[in-house]
């Protein structure tokens, strides 16, 4: 017996239950607990999913074992003068959002899903319209702890803002989906607290906003988020542009000033801190009421293109949740399609050099697709040989290519 | 000596006037930018297109013969030197910037390219590359991929692996793969932020797509000097925990402002004070800046600083600037060679850390710079010295371990921009444990599973790699 077994190794709390599908559901509480359950289910060729609290990636891969982090939790150290954090994976980011906030701390990003684990926002690199002004997961990453399929326990890069010691395994590891083992813990870059926070906001027609957008960056002006919203994601019977000016009261005025002069005909409307907390707060929380959500990498000059593109496979009835970061060129979609759609969707982007990478969906669309589909020529290999040599095996059930 | 064959393969492949293998020629690349290390390749081959590279490769892969890529011969770690049984592919011909795209503030520049000559293309849109190293006049892009370059600049906007959105990439074997997407988005696990920073053992960057930066429209900059340099470091803490980012956030001891202010580089430091800081801010709007800059004035002040001296026009910043991009320069003119160290310790650690490695110089006998990029926390402190004598060349030796392990205690690392290369591979296994570096070393042969690129840099050598694999089982 599987529970049996994991239950010898880490004691009867570790097992919590069997789950729909018929698999052991196993919280380890440490590294070392992890370490011991991954070693074990190597060498008895158990297939392992890995769960955080399973509001992201629904928790439906066929596996033997259900490894969550939902007991690997809490802040370990939060070190405010130097503006670093450390989090163990299973800590719920809302929590840890408040707990920086007790410090007069946050952290530069704000991904769709605030009841995931923070061990799900790295490992699927889920970043939200911050991205404009911070960078995406990987730039506020200065280290992890990983726990390779095999039970090694790795200790990627540090707790240091620069840090060029050995290969960037930090970089490799966010994003990978867990391909290549259990994130246990994450060393954070932090930010003082803005002292400004300001959100505008203008409703309009789609190309007319982008233009408005795209004037605003040409004169060289970077603000925090720059998202062209959906009417669905919106909450709204046109398309929204938001924008967050973050920075000294200073700067903020000056940054609004110099945007309603470089694009007057937006008729940008600031709001109230609440109401633009809420307007965000509501833009990202509708990312997870369909099934499935996905990522195109577009460039900013194309996004005309790409958001035709969406609606001609995927959005026919102008009413899917899509947003588009402008700055970055990322298109964001989510919604209920078929497998043949979304495969001819991403068929349609390689073909224009533009990724399309499957954020979540029901384990049989992903488990044909794949979270990035066909890589470019030549890297099949290459990623291939990197799970490999985290994950000979294959314990981890993560369908990363098409040919996952 | 390498096979006659191969060298005729090469020479049919790129012309003969591109491979060198006289003597006097080898040694003008026997050396970077560290004095402390010397070797001579055996042979330099200088291809002129990411096809020739690719069949340069394959020719070295097929007579098993490992290769170095070099770029400018920058580098502060050894990480550019080839051994006698090696060729070293040097990237100066590939140095065209293939594209200028401001509306998607992005370029696409070959290897060769000099960074601060895609800043100078850039300026005319009103963007800049932002990654500044202290030797952007010469180093070049692809050197800065293979280390993952810093610069005084990048506290506010971040190293080259935050800059790099696209690779075409020779991979050991001599396939041209490309990794990421024109926009950056990943195109699976994130390849190009793995081959950022691995010094060039996974391959080699033919074509590289970087993002370009918004110039500023204000600038504010600032000098502080201290008493102490605890005072200094403290100042360095409140200014970041104030939520003000600066652009650039530097440091030098008095040892530093003393030489620098000897020099033809002259200043205007105090040269009594026990150290001083560079603060410049940035943004799109003077009164703005101005108002950040009024703020840090009232920060350094509370931290203790004897002056505040604001540069008032583009001569004056200049001036302040100059010292400190100057001053590698000036510790230069002081004695035949020069240590330039690099670690990284946690910024509130930095006034202890710099009264440690005050001690280490005396214990050592030698005289420490400290010249460095104090808002990341990423020290240089700089040793003068002659390699002639045997018996300083051991002190350097030792006070660099000693810095480097009071580093590490203090939670830091061992590099934070120069790179591990050969000079750092002592102090690898101080910074990660066996499990880590057998990882590193799988990753490795996912890109070049006969170990051909740049061997003998970052992880411990063929023994050690045994034993590491030995105790990770």
């Amino acid at each position: 017996m599987i529970a049996d077994k994991i239950r010898s190794l880490i004691g009867e709390q570790g097992v919590v239950g069997v789950d729909a599908r018929g698999a052991t559901r196993v919280a380890p509480a440490t590294d070392e607990e992890c370490m011991l359950i991954l070693r074990t289910a190597s060498s008895e060729k158990w297939h392992v999913r890995i769960e955080g609290t399973g509001n992201w990636i629904q928790p439906d891969a066929p596996a033997e074992i259900a490894i969550t982090t939902s007991r690997m939790t809490g802040v370990t150290d939060l070190n405010p003068p130097d503006l670093v954090a450390s989090v163990r994976s299973g800590t719920n980011w809302e929590e840890v959002r408040t707990a920086l906030a007790n410090e007069g701390t946050w952290i530069t990003l704000d991904p769709p899903g605030s009841t995931r684990s923070v061990g799900s926002i790295v490992a699927c690199a889920t970043a939200g319209p911050l991205r404009t002004g911070f960078g995406t997961v990987r730039d506020q990453l200065l280290g992890l702890t990983l726990i390779t399929a095999d039970g090694r326990q790795v200790k990627a890069g540090g707790k240091v803002v620069k840090n060029v010691a050995g290969y960037d395994l930090t970089k490799l590891v966010a994003g990978s989906y867990g391909a290549f083992g259990i994130i246990t813990s994450v060393n954070i870059r932090l930010h003082a607290v803005p002292r400004a926070d300001v959100t505008l906001i203008a409703h309009g027609h789609r190309d007319s906003l982008l233009g408005g957008a795209r004037q605003i960056l040409e004169a060289g002006i970077t603000p925090a988020a720059l998202e062209l919203v959906s009417p669905a994601a919106a909450g709204h019977d046109t398309w929204l542009l938001a924008m967050r000016l973050i920075g000294s009261d200073e700067a903020v005025r000056a940054e609004q000033i110099a945007i309603a002069a470089v694009a007057p005909q937006l008729l940008l409307i600031p709001l109230e801190a609440r109401d633009g907390a809420n307007l965000w707060n509501t833009i990202l929380a509708g990312v997870t009421e369909a099934p499935t959500t996905l990522r195109i990498g577009a460039l900013s000059t194309s996004l005309t293109d790409v958001l035709d593109m969406v609606a001609h496979h995927l959005d026919e009835n102008c009413d899917d949740w899509i947003t588009a970061n402008v700055l970055s060129g990322v298109v964001r979609w989510s919604g209920s399609a078929t497998t043949e759609r979304l495969r001819l969707l991403r068929g349609t982007a390689a073909q224009r050099e533009m990724p399309v990478t499957l954020e979540r969906s029901p384990w049989s669309v992903r488990s044909e697709m794949g979270h990035f589909g066909a890589y470019r020529d030549g890297i099949g290999r290459v990623i291939h040989l990197l799970r490999r040599s985290f994950d000979a095996q294959r314990t981890l059930v993560v369908p990363l290519g098409e040919d996952s | 000596m390498l096979p006659i064959q191969a060298m005729e393969a090469l020479r049919s492949t790129v012309g003969t006037e591109w491979v060198r293998s006289a003597r006097a020629e080898l040694d003008t690349y026997a050396s970077d930018g560290l004095p402390t290390h010397y070797s001579r390749p055996g042979s330099v081959v200088i291809p002129g297109c990411s096809g020739e590279i690719s069949r340069v490769l394959r020719i070295l892969a097929h007579f098993d013969i490992p290769f170095v890529a070099r770029g400018a011969g920058t580098g502060l770690s050894g990480g550019a030197l080839a051994s006698e049984d090696a060729v070293l592919i040097v990237l100066t011909r590939l140095n065209r910037i293939l594209e200028l795209d401001p509306e998607n503030r992005r370029a696409v520049v070959e290897p060769g390219v000099v960074n601060v000559a895609l800043s100078t293309a850039a300026e005319p849109f009103g963007l800049h590359y932002a990654p500044d190293p202290s030797s952007q006049t010469s180093c070049t892009i692809g050197g800065n991929v293979a280390e993952n370059a810093g610069g005084p600049h990048c506290l506010k906007y971040g190293v080259t692996s935050n800059h790099i959105l696209e690779l075409e990439v020779v991979l050991p074997d001599g396939e041209i793969v490309t990794l990421g997407s024109p926009g950056g988005e990943a195109w699976g696990p994130d390849l190009v932020g793995l081959f950022v920073g691995s010094e060039g053992m996974f391959g080699v960057a033919t074509r590289i797509t970087v993002r370009l930066t918004p110039l500023p429209k204000a600038l504010h900059t600032v000098l502080a000097d201290f008493d102490s340099l605890r005072a200094a470091g403290e100042a360095v803490t409140s200014i970041i925990a104030s939520g003000i980012i600066p652009a650039a956030l530097e440091m030098m001891d008095r040892n530093c402002v003393t030489i620098v202010e000897a020099s033809m580089y002259r200043a205007g430091y105090p040269t009594d004070a026990a150290a001083v800081l560079l603060v410049e801010l940035d943004g799109t709007d003077d009164d703005a800046v101005a108002a950040e800059g009024r703020h840090v004035e009232e920060l350094l002040q509370s931290a203790g600083a004897r002056t505040v001296r604001v540069a008032h026009d583009p001569k004056q910043r200049e001036m302040l600037w100059q010292g400190r991009k100057k001053a590698f320069g000036a510790l230069g003119r002081l004695s035949p060679d020069l240590m330039v160290q690099d670690a990284v310790v946690p910024r509130s650690a930095l006034p202890d850390v710099l009264e440690q490695i005050d001690e280490i110089g005396k214990l050592h006998n030698l005289s420490i710079c400290n010249v460095f990029h104090a808002g990341d926390g990423n020290l240089h402190p700089n040793i003068s010295f002659d390699q002639a004598n045997h018996d300083v060349v051991e002190r350097v030796s030792q006070a660099s371990e000693a810095i480097m392990q009071v580093c590490i205690e203090a939670g830091g690392t061992i590099t934070g921009e120069h790179g591990v290369g050969i000079d750092k591979l002592r102090y690898m296994s101080l910074v990660f444990d066996p499990h880590t570096l057998a990882v590193m070393h799988s990753v490795r042969q996912a890109f070049d599973p006969r170990g051909l690129a740049n061997p003998g840099k970052v992880l411990p050598n063929h023994a050690n790699r045994a034993t590491i694999q030995r105790e990770a089982v």
